[in-house]
């Protein structure tokens, strides 16, 4: 952890990029690397899983409440209709994760642009976006995503934007915290005495800086957005036509005395994806904060 | 002291007006007739109905009237009327809040009880056994799903080691019995919804106060403690631990909306009688005046939370005490 001797020589006295570097220390990092695997593993499964695998996940096939492992045919056996468990896992992870990206995209957009004005501007600006924010943390997620999608569709999309909306203020703090700290500093000071208008400070000077955190924050807003698409899908608030792990769990919950393994597995699914994603956050985290990986 | 308290207050009262209007502007902004859309689907939209609601609600008045009737009426703790129950909305939840309320403070009482123990043990030998397992807690912690968490120890509870009752709030049998009979066996049909809500957060808590022990325990005044001879405990718990706490508190105030959201998820799994299993009957019912109510009644308990976590902040933290 103590810092560098100034007076030792440099070995690699090339500049890295930051990115780079941080792909280095991220390399080394045995549980992030692991944790990528299984994501790139789970995204190859939700991909292309139910083609090679060839089940229809809506179809009965069955008996229902097969156990696993008692017919070859249907290893997780089948759920409380009959249909066959496999399948539904690997249709049912598509629509959770693209609803997790799309929530974690939409989340960024927001809380990145309004931390990064309230930040930049100050003042008043800031007062008024964070008071703005204070208020969206006063409406318990769950509850407000569950109105929005109750009042408007139960789409995809609209768990997508109803999750997005619901989870940008934590963003949108890192964003003016990071803002706040970077506009300070010589570069910017310098960018300004050039002429630089204050679009291009933000987004192209302060933005590329203060991107470390906000790429952890990004990862780690996948794995919140898997698990409010998973609890609105349970609660039956999904796409009703779209197999999801969540509805999984959902559907088969009356029956968890007799059948275990129907709401077993797409839990254990989900648990294991939002797990390869936190993973893979705590490795950027130590990745672009080498100092403190001790902690 | 009192100063800084009633604006808090009146801050508090402000966010609660932006709730209202929120709200306000959903009924409107949702598809179809704001008048069917309050009624419900399956409220019986009768044309006397509508009309009522019409009336009721002076649908046609301008908008910024109709605003102001609605939040004045909000603002006397009036939640309109719920058209499926047939009864005033503040009722409704009346009678579900206290579950829901005693389901939160015993789940943040568990895991900040435990999340703290965890993460001061841990902080002794940071890299010792201890300080992993509070790592992997803490990241499984994050990634189960805190219903599917609920749905497990059911099957374990219910069907394996069958020692807590795994639906509901009360035993039927003991309606009869007394107070104290009741009382315990409230607390026995708690802990297991209590827990599943607690895992999560004890993750949270148990790394945090890890990291701020970490702090603390390399400061000045915990090695004064030590030289004077004070004994282990005493340096962890009395001196350290008080200043680690700070962080704690803050996060404690910040998780609260979580732990609410979590609790509705975890209320529906185990039947328990609160306004979660009341929002999803409303849901089901599309019954918007009470999914609505819930609304703006959990918001007022975040607002409430965060209220109380300032003045334990400051009363833990005398520094703050005087100012501001």
């Amino acid at each position: 952890m103590s810092a560098a001797d100034p007076a030792a020589p440099r070995k690699a006295a090339r500049a890295e990029s930051p990115l780079r570097e941080a792909w280095v220390m991220f390399r080394r990092n045995r549980p992030a690397m692991a944790g990528l695997a299984l994501l790139v593993l789970i995204i190859l499964a939700t991909l292309y899983g139910a083609l090679l695998y060839g089940g229809d996940p809506y179809e009965i096939v069955w008996a229902p409440h097969e156990p696993p492992g008692a017919t070859p045919e249907f290893p997780l056996g089948t759920d409380y209709l009959g249909r066959d468990i496999v399948a539904g896992l690997l249709t049912g992870g598509g629509p959770t994760l693209a609803v997790g990206a799309a929530a974690a995209l939409l989340t960024m957009l927001i809380g990145v642009t309004i931390g990064a004005l309230a930040g930049y501007f100050g003042g008043a600006i800031d007062n008024l976006l964070m008071r703005f924010t204070e208020f969206f943390q006063v409406l318990p997620a769950l509850l407000f995503a569950m109105v929005l999608v109750t009042l408007f569709s139960p789409s995809l999309t609209m768990i997508a934007i109803a999750i997005g909306l619901v989870s940008w203020p934590q963003t949108a703090r890192l964003t003016r915290a990071e803002f706040l700290k970077i506009r300070k500093l010589e570069y910017v000071t310098a960018a300004r005495a050039i002429g630089a208008r204050d679009g291009r400070i933000m987004w192209r000077v302060i933005l590329p800086n203060a991107l470390p955190p906000l790429i952890v924050s990004a990862t780690l807003t996948i794995g919140v957005a898997i698990l409010f698409e998973a609890g609105l899908s349970f609660l039956g608030l999904g796409d009703p036509n779209t197999m999801s792990w969540g509805l999984m769990i959902g559907a088969n919950r009356a029956y968890i005395l007799s059948a275990w393994w129907p709401v077993t597995f797409p839990g254990l699914a989900i648990f294991l994806t939002v797990f390869a994603v936190s993973l893979v956050g705590d490795g950027l985290n130590d990745a672009f904060n080498p100092k403190l990986r001790e902690r | 002291m009192a100063g800084y308290l009633l604006r808090r207050l009146a801050y508090g009262l402000l966010l609660m007006a932006g709730v209202v209007i929120l709200n306000f502007f959903l009924i409107r902004l949702a598809p179809g007739d704001p008048a069917e859309v309050i009624a419900g689907d399956m409220g019986g939209a009768t044309a006397e109905v509508l009309a009522a609601i019409r009336a009721d609600y002076g649908l046609d008045q301008p908008l910024l009237v109709q605003l102001g009737r609605y939040l004045g009426a909000m603002m006397q703790g009036d939640l309109g009327e719920s058209y499926f129950f047939n009864r005033p909305v503040s009722e409704l939840i009346g009678a579900r809040i206290g579950p829901t309320i005693l389901l939160v403070l015993a789940a943040q009482v568990i895991s900040i009880t435990i999340g703290v123990a965890m993460g001061v043990m841990a902080a002794r030998k940071p890299n010792g056994v201890l300080s992993g397992a509070v790592s992997v807690v803490a990241t499984i912690g994050y990634a189960v799903p805190v219903f599917w968490m609920g749905i497990m120890l059911i099957i374990l509870f219910a069907s394996i080691i069958p020692i807590f009752p795994v639906e509901g709030m009360a035993d039927i049998r003991l309606r009869n019995e007394g107070w104290l009979e009741r009382m315990i066996d409230i607390l026995h049909h708690l802990a297991l919804p209590a827990f599943s809500l607690a895992v999560i957060f004890l993750a949270i808590y148990a790394r945090l106060s890890r990291a701020s022990m970490l702090d603390v325990l390399g400061a000045d005044y915990v090695r004064t403690a030590r030289a004077k001879g004070a004994s282990e405990r005493s340096v962890l718990f009395r001196h350290a631990l008080r200043n680690a706490a700070l962080p704690v508190i803050t996060v404690a105030g910040l998780q609260f909306g979580g732990l609410l959201s979590g609790a509705l998820l975890v209320e529906t799994v185990f039947n328990w009688p609160g306004m979660g299993t009341l929002a999803f009957d409303a849901i089901l019912r599309r019954d918007y005046t009470l999914l609505l109510g819930v609304l703006f009644c959990a918001a007022a308990m975040v607002v409430i939370a965060n209220i109380v976590t300032d003045l334990a902040y400051r009363l833990a933290d005398p520094r703050l005490g005087g100012e501001t």
